[in-house]
């Protein structure tokens, strides 16, 4: 008798059962009612699916490349697999003449783009956040290199540096023989060239986030800091800059990004020659074609993994550890 | 007429839909990179992959099919790739579900698959198509064990070109010599020319002046023995061709490294420039028919009496057979006719810019430039195939495209870079 009383459900009470039948089956409550079979089989699937594409094409494939970074193989056949241990790593650190250069140019490249395009972007998107005419028409324009795919970028600031009929060269008479300046080509000048076109595109991208962020901004912060007596630069700086915090975080990432992935604009421009050699670069050339090298380019996409997870994990650490404190 | 207004999208059905989405989302690549692998043993086709996307040697290979079905009836079901992407997919297409025949190029790299079995050889087709070619020829096709595996159609040599209205204009004789060459070069500097027309900036065109000076001087064996890794890069031989080069670097054109080659070769056709070391397909630049009728060219000096000018470099184009093709009788109809000087001539009537692979094709039809190149090719001891094509494909793109730009802006750095060349050679041909 008790246990039959704790077995009736005030809800099972509530609808009373129309057969006899019904109340014969009892299920685990709770998930029941929500969900049918079916539901639960589509559920199932819709989270299935993304899971196994998401496990094979990122965990499955980083973890390959992984292992691949310790084998000599050229991708004919598993068979021609062989496991070299860290020579591929010795090699890349002692006798790839370009190993270290493209380093450096990443590094040089986030150097640049930090330095340069970020606080410009910054500076066009607070002149365009004050509602100026034609403001739509300003943000278009700096925005248009972000939505050009970087391979057309590049084909167009090759048309600019080409060293015989480029713009450059032709307004400043660098063409004759004995006067060329070679932008695309010469190692001291290439790499300064494709960052220019670089920061072209990147300060289109960093005004569009600032703007963002800029929108969020309470007005009444501003009114706050007027009647306060504050002119435009030090409301800019005590009062504006500190509430952009996010934004600044959003572009610390997104330039660590785009600097590590540099690829694209580099490949069309000269396809890492000399000056311009970059890590992605390098793993291409070595893995994409015929009889490829692919332990090898795996070692050099390791280093990147490495450097990327050395850039990333501190930053996330650091954003869980303050949201765990908020 | 079916009722299709449909109701309130349940949630359930939305689930549906988007469950079946991921599914078909997921499915379609995967299906579709599976490539021909549906096509059936029809004794009626043979498959073929071909890299030849651009226009004019598309139509040329399609009026050489439709040919070769009017005679046996049996149709070629063409599946063109992209040129470059063909030649980057190769590997995965010879391991996958590859066609019958495909497009591909004489020398290592033909080898190099043989090697790893993604081809069949294919003595059975030149025990009939062998006398059609000469000696060179048919040592560019034998893999590494001495069978065939390769049919060649098209080849085309690289040489010196040159305009002769600016020789005759300013009384320039044609260099047989080294010296005679740098002479030449001096002569035109100060005559306003840029003697060289040089772009190195794709990093494949300095192979091939590399190529020239080496087997000039230190013949066709020693070369194709460096570039098959079995002669060390820091050998005073190889240190001597650099010299060699960098005697001829102040004669080439300025800033060459962001240079392509056609633009180099527009310098030619202004008559800026006097010389151009180059395959034929410079003339592709010659637009205007009279300046295409005043180019010329002549054969990279004599370096050393020993070799002359005994090799040539003419990279040749032709086809082979994937590891397990469908239809084998239909394969080797098709190389027979294709091994023919008619199938040749047929092409070069669509794509007059190389020159038939036979010794016995038909030349009356040929431009004064290709029955030159023709005849050039044909008296060569020995031909070679260009760097890249010569020697692993890994090392020459991610060593030698390098090493050879690092030589071009720094000669005097040449030995440590023959040096670091060396190292990575090792490790290059120890793999595999």
């Amino acid at each position: 008798m008790i246990s039959e009383t704790t077995t009736t459900s005030p809800e099972a009470d509530a609808v009373p059962p129309p057969g006899p039948a019904p109340a014969k089956k009892r299920v685990p409550k709770g998930a029941k009612r929500l969900l049918t079979r079916r539901d639960r089989i589509t559920l199932a699937f819709m989270a299935g699916v993304p899971t196994v594409l998401h496990v094979a094409l990122v965990w499955v494939t980083a973890l390959a490349s992984i292992l691949l970074a310790f084998t000599s193989w050229d991708g004919i056949g598993f068979s021609s697999i062989k496991w070299v241990g860290l020579a591929n790593f010795k090699e890349l650190f002692n006798d790839n003449p370009q190993f270290w250069p493209a380093l450096e140019h990443n590094v040089i490249w986030f150097v640049v783009l930090i330095l340069l395009p970020t606080p410009f972007g910054l500076f066009l998107a607070v002149q365009l956040d004050k509602n100026i005419r034609f403001s739509r028409v300003y943000q278009t324009a700096f925005f248009l290199p972000v939505v050009m795919s970087l391979a057309v970028t590049g084909f167009v600031w090759q048309l600019i540096y080409n060293p015989d009929t480029g713009l450059i060269n032709s307004l400043i008479g660098a063409n004759k023989p004995g006067h060329y300046i070679d932008w695309i080509g010469d190692p001291h000048l290439n790499l300064w060239a494709v960052l220019i076109a670089a920061s072209w595109r990147h300060s289109g991208y960093m005004m569009i986030l600032y703007l963002a962020g800029l929108k969020g901004v309470d007005p009444s912060l501003r009114e706050a800091s007027a009647l306060d007596g504050a002119n435009e630069w030090q409301t800019f700086k005590n009062v504006i800059f500190p509430t952009l915090r996010p934004t600044n975080t959003v572009v610390l990432v997104v330039t660590i990004i785009e600097s590590l992935r540099a690829f694209d604009l580099v490949w069309v421009f000269n396809k890492g020659a000399q000056g311009t050699e970059l890590l992605s670069i390098l793993i291409t050339n070595n893995i994409i074609g015929e009889s490829s090298r692919i332990g090898y380019g795996s070692a050099i996409a390791v280093v990147l993994l490495v450097i990327s997870l050395a850039v990333i994990i501190p930053y996330l650490i650091a954003t869980f550890r303050k949201e765990r404190r908020a | 007429m079916p009722d299709f207004s449909l109701p309130a999208a349940s949630r359930r059905s939305v689930l549906r839909g988007i469950g079946g989405a991921a599914v078909l989302g997921a499915g379609i690549p995967l299906l579709s990179a599976c490539g021909s692998s549906g096509s059936s043993s029809d004794p009626k086709t043979v498959t073929l992959g071909s890299n030849a996307s651009d226009a004019v040697p598309k139509k040329a290979f399609a009026s050489v099919y439709a040919d070769f079905k009017k005679t046996s009836g049996i149709t070629v079901k063409v599946n063109t790739k992209d040129h470059n992407t063909f030649q980057e997919q190769i590997n995965s297409y010879l391991q996958g579900t590859p066609d019958d025949v495909f497009n591909w190029f004489a020398g290592y790299r033909m080898q190099f698959f043989a090697a790893k079995k993604l081809a069949t050889s294919i003595d059975d087709v030149w025990a009939k198509i062998g006398d059609n070619f000469p000696d060179a020829m048919k040592k560019l096709s034998k893999g590494e064990d001495g069978k065939y595996y390769f049919v060649p159609l098209t080849t085309y040599p690289w040489a010196i070109f040159y305009r002769k209205s600016v020789f005759t204009a300013k009384g320039y004789t044609v260099p047989t010599t080294w010296d005679e060459l740098v002479a030449l070069c001096k002569k035109m500097k100060s005559d306003g020319l840029v003697p060289i027309a040089f772009g190195d900036k794709d990093a494949w065109p300095a192979m091939g002046t590399f190529d020239q000076i080496n087997f000039r001087l230190n013949g066709y064996d020693f070369h194709k023995s460096l570039m098959a890794g079995k002669e060390a890069w820091t050998d005073p031989k190889v240190k001597a061709v650099f010299d060699h080069w960098a005697e001829l670097l102040p004669y080439h054109q300025d800033g060459f490294m962001g240079r392509t080659w056609q633009d180099a070769a527009q310098g030619v056709v202004s008559k800026k420039s006097g010389m151009y070391l180059l395959g034929s397909f410079v003339a592709q630049q010659f637009t205007v028919k009279a300046d295409l009728d005043d180019l010329d060219f002549f054969p990279f000096p004599v370096i050393n009496t020993a070799y002359g000018q005994d090799t040539v470099e003419a990279p040749t184009d032709g086809f082979m057979v994937s590891k397990a093709p469908k239809n084998h009788d239909g394969v080797v109809k098709l190389l027979e006719y294709l091994g023919t000087p008619a199938a040749e001539q047929l092409y070069l009537k669509t794509d007059p810019s190389v020159v038939a692979a036979s010794s016995k094709a038909d030349t009356s039809a040929y431009s004064p430039l290709q029955k030159k190149a023709f005849d050039m090719i044909g008296a060569a001891k020995s031909l070679t195939q260009f760097m890249d094509r010569d020697s692993r494909p890994d090392f020459t793109s991610t060593v030698m495209q390098p090493g050879l730009q690092k030589f071009l802006q720094n000669p005097k750095g040449v030995d440590s870079l023959l040096s670091s060349i060396e190292r990575q050679k090792k490790t290059i041909f120890a793999s595999s």
